[in-house]
């Protein structure tokens, strides 16, 4: 299973019989079994509950009523997204035995289409994190690299899932790169929708203005499917946008003749790692080719990137985590003396040390008298970055930079430097605190062998173009074919097809 | 280590953790007073930026209040709630139909 095909080629394998459904997801399993032990991507492996589905799914096929392009698709799915009846711990110990008595609305709607889900895939605490080892259920191991590798984060687990062959695809959420910073650095395709496009319902809060749900899959033909499948109003969820949903599949095949693309400069910064900044502009350059037009264009506030994100999703959080208290669900501290006791105790021993340091942060940027001059005045620059990329969309149709500033790093060495871990996350939050779509689709690997992604931005619900544009690179390039065992299936020469 | 600049002591530190109901040891607060002044320093560079006259953004996207139907026991979307037993199923210690808590009023 090593060559786990994409949705899009399972599908035509089940419509024709060549496969069975059933035989995909035990396939699936047993793979997962093999290679659970080295890599840790599932917290929960749901095998009972994925036969299941699988069979019924079968059953459709076996009764030429399977419709939907994910009827018996096995998918991994970012355990901070409720699961009725299955446990749903946020790689938490306060959530370790916390078991939804709902869905998310985005499981509601993959159950309604057939799709089988594997398991619920490893995360930073609390999505908290870039780099997935900040789960109370230990780290996740990039299948690139020998497993020396972390797989980025907070959606380490899903996109070292879809990497590794142990789900067709996942879903991860995104607050300020969650999702394409993993997709990244694992060899993956990574999108985060526009804030509003997909219903949060059931996703569980980190920073509520900023959280995202979106594919991780191994084509951008899938994630049009995947996309199109959770995209779409929600009455649950009043933040999701009632904006109607084109059929993602059809601009696959337009090309970029014709189209504007952005190049920022200040995406382009000293000190960069120097493999990825060459990938990134050799893949601009192929797109050029494939018949865009390049434009220069400036967003001036981005080196405040970093600094505005973490006051404001701090901030978020630590409101959002004020419910983790001990009484109504999730942990509580033994034997506690009084309720103040309880509470101190429960959320001493039930948080890792990265969420209560962001818990601390966004406290301390909330408190009375600090308020001004941490949470507001990073809410004014948030503003700045909205018209930064309002500016740059008045003259291109999608945006063109770097995923990550640099490859994925070893384990362990970031755990002890905070900031540091946060840097990684300059290029892909400006996108989150602007609300807008992007994508990061493989771009190249560096000499060590790790992954590079290219990420596409473009104006708010414009995914089609960021489909559009994704998918012409891969109809270019080779790059998303290639698996971890280092060996390319089908490709040729640098990548390029040459 | 913070390069000496101290824009939080640890006494706020331990002054916020009681406000975040966060119990901390003395290594965990030493520790945290450490990196905390660390990423604050960083995090002044937002002064630099002009923000004079600029609206703050809670919210990327306008939104208006949306109502649900004034019904008990259903979602905006016309799903049901959770029973009371679902909702209580995950409480750590329940009597009866109640959540259970150290006595707060002797």
């Amino acid at each position: 299973m090593s060559s786990m095909r994409p949705i899009h080629v399972l599908r035509e394998q089940l419509v024709s019989g060549t496969l069975n459904a059933v035989a995909l997801t035990e396939a699936v399993l047993q793979h997962v079994d093999a290679v659970e032990p080295e890599l840790n991507t599932y917290v929960t492996v749901t095998a009972e509950q994925a036969r299941q589905q699988a069979a019924e799914a079968a059953d459709a096929f076996a009764r030429g009523v399977a419709r939907s392009p994910l009827q018996g698709i096995p998918l991994a799915i970012k355990d901070n997204i409720c699961t009725k009846g299955v446990r749903t711990t946020c790689a938490s110990r306060i959530l370790e035995r916390f078991v939804p008595p709902y869905d998310a609305t985005v499981m509601q709607r993959l159950q309604a289409a057939g799709a089988v889900m594997i398991g619920k895939a490893n995360m930073d605490e609390f999505a908290m994190g870039s780099s997935t080892e900040t789960s109370h259920f230990g780290a996740t191991r990039n299948p690139w690299g020998h497993a020396e590798y972390v797989p980025g984060g907070s959606s380490g687990g899903p996109a070292a899932a879809v990497s590794a062959g142990l789900g067709a695809a996942a879903l991860g959420s995104d607050t300020g790169g969650s999702i394409r910073q993993p997709a990244a650095m694992t060899g993956v395709v990574g999108l985060k929708p526009t804030y509003g496009r997909v219903s949060r319902f059931g996703l569980v809060a980190f920073a509520s203005s900023l959280d995202q749900i979106g594919p991780l899959t191994q084509d951008v033909h899938d994630a049009a499917l995947l996309l199109q499948a959770i995209a779409g109003h929600d009455p649950n969820d009043s933040t999701s946008g009632d904006v109607a949903v084109p059929d993602y599949t059809e601009v696959l095949d337009r090309g970029v003749r014709g189209l504007k693309l952005g190049v920022p400069r200040e995406y382009f910064v000293a000190g960069m790692n120097a493999e990825v900044e060459a990938a990134v502009r050799a893949g601009i350059e192929a797109l050029r080719q494939a018949g865009a037009e390049l434009i220069d264009v400036s967003l001036p506030h981005t080196p405040y990137a970093v600094a505005t994100y973490y006051i404001l999703a701090n901030a978020e959080a630590s409101a959002n985590l004020a419910r983790y208290d001990g009484v109504r669900f999730g942990f509580r501290a033994a034997e506690p003396a009084d309720l103040s006791d309880m509470y101190m105790r429960t959320r001493a021993e039930g948080f890792g040390a990265e969420v209560k340091r962001r818990i601390m942060l966004g406290t301390y940027a909330l408190s009375s008298g600090y308020y001004d001059a941490y949470y507001k005045k990073a809410q004014q620059v948030r503003t700045l970055f909205r018209q930064d990329f309002q500016r740059a969309f008045a003259d291109c149709d999608a945006l063109l930079t770097p995923v990550s500033p640099t490859p994925a790093f070893r384990l362990g060495e970031r755990l002890d430097d905070p900031l540091q871990m946060y840097l990684a996350d300059i290029f892909t939050i400006p996108m989150n605190l602007a609300g807008i779509p992007a994508l990061s689709v493989p771009c190249g690997l560096t000499t060590d062998g790790l992954p590079i992604g290219l990420q596409v931005a473009a104006p708010p619900f414009r995914e089609d173009v960021l489909l559009q544009v994704g998918a012409t690179f891969e109809s270019i390039t080779d790059f998303h074919t290639l698996k971890p065992d280092g060996l390319p299936v089908t490709c040729k020469g640098d990548g390029y097809g040459l | 280590m913070s390069d000496g600049h101290i824009i939080i002591s640890e006494e706020q530190v331990a002054h916020v953790a009681r406000l975040a109901r966060l119990g901390l040891d003395a290594d965990e607060q030493r520790r945290l007073t450490d990196q905390l002044n660390t990423i604050l320093t960083y995090m002044e560079q937002l002064s630099e930026v002009p923000t004079e006259d600029v609206e703050p953004t809670a919210h990327v996207f306008d939104l208006v209040n949306v109502y649900r139907a004034d019904e008990t026991g259903r979602r905006a979307g016309g799903t049901s709630l959770a029973s009371q037993e679902a909702a209580l199923s995950n409480a750590p210690e329940t009597e009866q139909h109640f959540f259970v808590v150290p006595r707060i009023v002797e």
